[in-house]
């Protein structure tokens, strides 16, 4: 048998990641006239650092604006304790009542959506919300449930074997041949 | 009825007192009916790479019957006694009715007659239902047989009872074999006081509980001029009083455990109630002083102290399950894994000298000769097996060797010139 | 970690891991609502042969905010009065589907004796003078974020005064204590230290008087009255005399230094000060922090592997 190397291949760049974040902290503005009732919450930790650059972003625009930013974990949520570990994270951090609020909820990697459903279930856990809106730097497709990002840094079709990573430095896809997974 | 047949031990080593030597056995009734080079018989036992001897005498067997029946009975204890090697076991008194009246005495060896394994030696006890106040009357038991007095289970606590119990045996000329343990110290006791039992969080067993009574008896011996039999030695302290006492020329005796020569009290952090045992599991320490009194003569016998369980009791927690474990079948080898004996040191301690000890040396602990009885076991140091509690023929499973290799094995043992066991098989 | 028996079997790591998945409970126990869906479908037995109704309770609410199901059983109302044995009970509660045993029992060793009787997690609530080794993560938990050092208490001196002997919490504790890197002091009369404590890697001091000054941690253990009947100390006053926390020496306690207490308190005996004017105090925080340790213990046996190793990539 030959063995075959997974090969990590550049999807976007950190100027595309800056762009990206750019765009969407304008749309955040556009699509909520009422500034003042926005928070901006990341999923621990992949979301966290984007949720703080889209904080920023939103500040730039509308520099009366103080945004609020927040992190949730979601580790007591989840539906799959079985099938695969939990990565302890930082706790939530959520100084702040979520009702009647529109929460801006991050993360990095958009896929099968049960993430994002612990992180609904969680929010209301700190009040309720008058809507959540969703923004994914990437959207990998393969969806379980019926959950659509509001933003998209970019949208990668791959496989469902493929890893992504995503960081300040760049979004990468790894792509795992099968049998290797 | 037809004519007895002859059997023959083939091939094997006999280990008598004045020499070791390669010999077939020959015998016929009850009888050693010859023993020389290439025997005939009706039956032959294959004896190849094998010691023949008489057969082992334990000084300290629990039968529970009667009043425990669903632990062990007389014979179900006798069948064990035969697998272990062993032609005579003295029975301890702690049953219930306790076996400190002629009636209770008489059925215990009625029972070893009726179940003929192996011969059942009724002990008696020292004091009335071993409560340790009223003396036993030692010459009235003694007219039935019984030699060897104790309380086993219990120490005699009170100086002066005991005193006076030892100047009765001395006019009986009887045994008095105490188990030491000053129980005023051992209260709620579950394991060796040490290291191990101040981490685990148990109410410890020290040793100068038993090591005070050693001392208590010695001179106590020393004043009265009776026998005296130490039971279950544990600690190097009792090893140590019991040598001075000895070379002082002391009318005393002393038996170890297979347990307490091989068994670390660290084996409770398992919380285990098959490693609880009267006395303790000790330290590393203990077992080398109590080997180096096997080896110089300071012990004079191994005895079993096989004390079985209901599994069920063993199943409470530590400080409520009773204490005991399960011997017979694995003393031999035990003794034999733990520590490096000559086949004439284990036959001395596991044969001759408990016959003595026991006033049993009439049929058994004698040489292999010509007219001596048939009481006789077959048994290597070289089979290697694993003991398993359910290959076990005691009713109980409490012996802390399951699962454990030992090297030693009994292959065959006549009683009364009959075979009980067969290829490490009971025949009936 | 499939049980947790002793704090023995928990690496430091463990340990270390263990109280960062507590600060995770903490905060799911500051909310308006602290529930959280983490164990839903799971069922926890508290199985108390011996009665405690603060480490009951504590137990009972962790696993509720967990969203476990919780079965109660309590020696006192049950079949074991009527004879039933440890074993019979422990594989009939087993059958009726229990996921995990909480078992307090006043004889050393049962919650290990239990495991071989079920396929269920068993926790170990106190046992005998064994060990309670949830107190000593609560008791961990308390010092180290009081110190704000969440790795370690390296360096930190610990005393732990009273009867150290008859007590699981100082066993529990004198080893995460120790592991963690504290220098632990027992302070107790001879009868009521163990007969050795070789390997414990501790100091003992013969009087309360002797440490007070200087100790980061001053933790108190209750003094059971019934020790007293057992004439393993003189009297009360001589005790007192030694080993009592009065105003006097709190006085005499570092401005950093925590007052600690597993509860409940003995007032007038070991106590002889109300612990709530003495402002190292965090006897209170100590049982809020029970609540948060035992989660995350529950959490850990039940809700399925923990992975230390953050990776990034998001969803798998």
């Amino acid at each position: 048998m030959s063995i075959v190397f997974p090969s990590r291949t550049e999807i976007l760049a950190t100027a595309d990641i800056d762009r990206a974040i750019k765009r969407i902290s304008h749309e955040i503005v556009e699509r909520n006239t009422e500034l003042s009732h926005v928070v901006i919450v990341g999923m621990q930790t992949g979301g966290t650092w984007i949720a703080e650059r889209l904080a920023k972003g939103v500040q730039q625009i509308e520099p009366s604006s103080s945004v609020p930013l927040g992190a949730v974990d979601i580790s007591m949520y989840r539906d799959d304790f079985s099938l695969r570990p939990i990565v302890l994270s930082a706790p939530t951090d959520i100084p702040f009542d979520l009702t009647e609020k529109t929460v801006v909820l991050v993360d990095d990697v958009l896929f099968t959506g049960r993430t994002v459903r612990a992180a609904l279930e969680a929010l209301n856990d700190h009040g309720r919300p008058r809507a959540v809106q969703l923004a994914v730097m990437v959207d990998r497709g393969h969806r379980e449930l019926p959950i659509r990002p509001d933003y998209v840094g970019k949208n990668i079709p791959t496989h469902f074997s493929d890893e992504i990573s995503v960081g300040p430095d760049g979004v990468f896809v790894t792509v795992v041949e099968k049998g290797q997974a | 009825m037809s004519a007895t047949k002859s059997i023959v031990i083939r091939g094997a080593t006999v280990v008598n007192p004045d020499a070791v030597f390669e010999a077939d056995v020959r015998v016929v009734g009850a009888l050693i009916d010859a023993v020389g080079d290439a025997l005939e018989g009706d039956i032959v036992l294959d004896g190849k790479g094998c010691y023949v001897s008489s057969g082992f005498v334990d000084l300290h067997t629990h039968l529970r019957e009667p009043g425990k029946e669903e632990a062990e009975t007389i014979e179900s204890g006798s069948r064990a006694a035969a697998l272990g090697g062993y032609t005579a076991v003295v029975a301890m008194p702690n049953t219930d009715p306790a076996q400190d009246n002629v009636a209770t005495v008489r059925f215990v060896r009625e029972q070893g007659i009726k179940a003929n394994l192996c011969e059942v030696m009724p002990s008696g006890c020292i004091t009335v239902g071993r409560l340790g106040a009223e003396l036993v009357s030692y010459a009235g038991l003694a007219d039935e047989g019984v030699t060897l007095f104790t309380d086993d289970g219990t120490g005699v606590q009170d100086e002066d009872t005991m005193k006076r119990a030892l100047v009765s045996a001395r006019l009986a000329n009887v045994t008095l074999a105490q188990h030491c343990e000053v129980s005023s110290m051992t209260n709620g006791a579950v394991m060796h006081d040490g290291a191990c039992c101040s981490s685990l969080g148990v109410p410890g067993w020290p040793s100068l509980a038993e090591e005070q009574m050693v001392q208590r008896d010695i001179d106590l011996v020393r004043a009265t001029g009776a026998k005296m039999h130490f039971l279950h030695l544990s600690t190097q302290g009792s090893v140590q009083m019991v040598r001075q006492a000895k070379a002082e020329g002391l009318p005393i005796t002393a038996e170890v455990t297979p347990h307490h020569l091989s068994l670390l009290d660290e084996l409770l952090t398992s919380f285990d109630p098959i490693f609880k045992v009267n006395p303790p599991l000790r330290t590393a320490a203990d077992i080398a002083a109590l080997k180096a009194g096997v080896l110089d003569g300071t012990i004079d016998a191994i005895a079993t102290d096989h004390a079985p369980h209901a599994g069920h009791t063993k199943e409470q927690p530590l400080d409520q399950a009773p204490p005991g474990m399960l011997g017979l079948e694995t003393a031999l080898a035990v003794v034999n894994t733990s520590m490096k004996l000559d086949a004439r040191k284990i036959v001395e301690l596991m044969s001759w000298n408990p016959a003595r000890i026991a006033g049993l040396d009439a049929r058994h602990g004698r040489a292999v000769a010509v007219g001596e009885p048939a009481n006789l076991c077959v048994w290597n140091t070289a089979d290697v097996w694993e003991v398993s509690r359910e290959g076990l023929a005691s009713k109980s499973k409490n012996t802390p060797y399951h699962g454990m290799n030992v090297r030693g094995r009994v292959r065959h043992t006549l009683f009364n010139g009959q075979i009980v066991v067969n290829e490490g098989k009971a025949t009936r | 970690m499939n049980h947790l028996l002793s704090t023995h079997d928990l690496s430091i790591d463990e340990i270390v891991q263990l109280l960062e998945l507590a600060d995770h409970m903490a905060e799911i126990n500051s909310r308006a609502v602290p529930k959280v869906p983490a164990l839903r479908g799971k069922t926890i037995a508290s199985v108390f042969f011996e009665d405690s109704t603060r480490t009951r309770l504590s137990f009972e609410t962790a696993a509720k905010r967990l969203s476990a199901e919780v079965m109660t059983f309590s020696a006192s109302t049950s079949s074991v009065n009527k004879g039933e044995s440890l074993r019979d009970t422990i594989e009939t509660l087993t059958a009726m589907g229990v996921h995990a045993f909480v078992v307090r029992h006043k004889s050393s060793g049962v919650p290990k004796q239990i495991t071989q009787w079920t396929n269920a997690a068993v926790v170990n609530a106190g046992d005998g003078w064994h060990q309670h080794p949830t107190q000593a993560m609560l008791d961990a938990y308390t010092i180290t974020r009081n110190f704000g050092d969440k790795e370690s208490m390296a360096g930190r001196t610990i005393a732990i005064v009273g009867d150290i002997k008859h007590s699981r919490v100082a066993r529990s504790n004198v080893d995460v204590f120790t592991r963690m890197g504290a220098n632990v002091v027992l302070v107790a009369p001879d009868a009521l230290l163990p007969s050795s404590i070789e390997g414990w890697n501790v100091s003992t001091a013969s009087s309360i008087d002797e440490v007070v000054g200087h100790v980061d941690v001053l933790y108190m253990l209750r003094m059971q009255r019934e020790r007293m009947d057992e004439s393993l100390v003189i009297s009360l006053k001589e005790y007192t005399d030694l080993y009592a926390l009065t105003e006097e020496r709190a006085a005499r306690l570092a401005p950093h230094a925590l007052l600690m207490h597993p509860g409940p308190i003995n007032r007038g005996v070991e106590m002889q000060v109300d612990p709530s004017e003495v402002p190292g105090s965090r006897i209170l925080q100590q049982v809020a922090n029970g609540i948060s340790v035992r989660m995350a213990v529950l959490f850990s046996l039940l809700g399925g592997e923990i992975s230390p190793a953050a990776t990034l990539g998001g969803e798998a």
